[in-house]
């Protein structure tokens, strides 16, 4: 099958103060359709930056990527019809109804209010949040407001679905819940899901394939099984061990690139 | 252009719906011209103020101005609070039209300015404002053209910074003055020459001297030069504001 998602030497600099910062180096990949794609790295590396420029939030300073036959520089309204993307921090109104919020995005992608109307009584049903949907965002717990941020970027059944770091702050109850909604919507739907995260056993246990990147390139790319066979030096090596080979250091602590403009 | 209708209907209705959930914010900003009416309009009986018409035909259009310099201008405020919730992200990940972001964010602004405009005069009439109908209906425009120039500045200046503490000395040290020059309490005909001659500098001038015109119902020359001002701000405004919000990060 064609790749539902390329990138040819797509690279990002921002200027700051202190001179110009190569945040993103060019990267090539390829992601299969229906594949869950983990893309790891070093704080720093570039991740984020990425995912960003993949969800047309940030324009690439260099370089190309198509995302479901459709150009990212050239046709981004058609880009942003066809994919999902959940921040890093979650992006609901305190005092608006979990109804309201689901609506008002169905509309942003245009769907008609009773279409809309119905898609959110559909996914709250899928998503576990049926009880919730005539109380405000700020009365959900971190857990549930995570479900209602990937109910927002699936009411119009994108063929990608962009992960930032989904389970951070999540207690393990509600991340081991979060790992079988991925997988399960991935089961449903097909959906494509390229997810990023800071935490090993994460992407070890959910991923399909990994990325990994470092210092604004891609570092290794593979299963978990070839990384830990090639870099860890045995097929039972820890992940942990891998990534640590492959990137020559524990995670950064400070992190240069900008998260926004 | 049928799609930027709906969205901005859609953003629209988000934002009035906030707007009558907290009606806070209409009660707080009409406070400051409120109190001018009641504790400074008084003052002004009977005093001559080189103008048509009474003090309060000339004191009430100056607060109407006030009152959509000071609620447009602060208006960026709200996205400010957007942005670090990632609401602004979450909205430009999806096909919404960049312009509907903008103009529907300005179109509850400017309805919301409608209502307290109407507050204002009426509460005026209570202490004596006696103006013709359609004058005081072609005030109501100037005011929401206005409202809708300076908010659509505001949200532009807004995604630009990212906290409040940038935004708010910027526009404050902006209004105060822009207030002061334009004769909004009292207006510049008391003026030495050079003080009336830096506020023609200032574009609210025009916009308070058409609506005095038109509260003594003299439809003429002055409401003229003050559409020409208001209508120049607006195609400026809203130009900048579009140019901004369509290219923030895409």
């Amino acid at each position: 099958m064609a790749p539902i998602l390329t990138t040819h030497d797509l690279a990002r600099t921002f200027e700051t103060k202190r001179g110009t910062v190569e945040a993103v180096r060019g990267i090539d990949m390829a992601v299969e359709p229906g594949e869950i794609l983990g893309f790891l790295g070093p704080n720093g590396a570039g991740k984020s930056t990425t995912l960003r420029m993949l969800t047309t939030l940030l324009a690439p300073t260099r370089g190309s990527a198509t995302i479901a036959g459709h150009d990212l520089a050239g046709e981004p309204e058609a880009v942003r019809r066809v994919i999902g993307y959940v921040a890093q921090s979650s992006g609901v109104a305190p005092d608006e109804l979990v109804r309201h919020e689901l609506v008002f995005q169905g509309r942003l992608y245009r769907l008609p209010r009773a279409e809309a109307e119905a898609r959110a009584d559909e996914l709250a049903a899928e998503l576990d949040l049926t009880e919730l949907l005539d109380r405000k965002c700020a009365e959900l717990s971190g857990g549930q407001k995570r479900r209602l941020d990937i109910a927002l970027a699936l009411i119009h059944r994108p063929e990608v679905l962009f992960l930032d770091e989904p389970t951070t702050g999540l207690d393990p109850g509600s991340r081991a819940d979060l790992w079988d909604l991925i997988r399960r919507i991935r089961g449903q739907q097909g959906t494509t899901v390229f997810l990023t995260t800071h935490y090993l056993d994460e992407a070890d246990e959910l991923s399909d394939r990994l990325i990994i990147v470092d210092d604004g390139r891609i570092a290794a790319e593979g299963t978990q099984r070839e990384l830990k066979t090639r870099y860890g030096g045995a097929e039972d090596a820890t992940l942990q061990d891998t990534f640590i080979a492959i990137t020559g250091r524990g995670p950064r602590k400070d992190d240069l690139a900008p998260v926004a403009l | 252009m049928s799609h930027l209708l709906a969205d901005t209907r859609v953003v629209f209705g988000r934002y009035v719906r906030q707007t009558l959930r907290s009606r806070i914010s209409l009660v707080f900003g009409l406070l400051q011209p409120m109190l001018f009416l009641a504790f400074f309009g008084p003052l002004l009986d009977g005093v001559p103020l080189g103008g048509r018409g009474d003090s309060w035909q000339t004191l009430v259009p100056g607060l109407l101005v006030q009152l959509g310099l000071f609620s447009a201008a602060f208006a960026g405020f709200g996205i400010i609070m957007e942005k670090q919730l990632g609401i602004v992200e979450r909205m430009r990940v999806t096909p919404v039209s960049r312009l509907a972001l903008l103009l529907g964010r300005v179109l509850r602004d400017a309805a919301q300015l409608l209502v307290q405009s109407l507050v204002l005069v009426l509460a005026g009439t209570a202490f004596g404002l006696r103006a013709p109908v359609l004058g005081v209906l072609i005030g109501f425009a100037f005011v929401s053209l206005l409202g809708i120039s300076l908010a659509s500045l505001s949200y532009a200046f807004a995604m630009r910074v990212n906290t409040v503490q940038e935004f708010a000395p910027v526009i404050n040290s902006i209004n105060l003055p822009a207030m002061l020059l334009s004769g909004i309490l009292l207006p510049m005909a008391l003026a030495p020459v050079w003080l009336d001659t830096v506020s023609h500098f200032v574009p609210f001038r025009y916009v308070v001297d058409a609506v005095r015109a038109a509260f003594v119902g003299d439809y003429g020359s002055d409401i003229a030069v003050g559409a020409l001002a208001t209508i120049a701000l607006a195609a400026v405004s809203l130009t900048l504001g579009t140019r901004i919000f369509r290219k923030a990060g895409a």
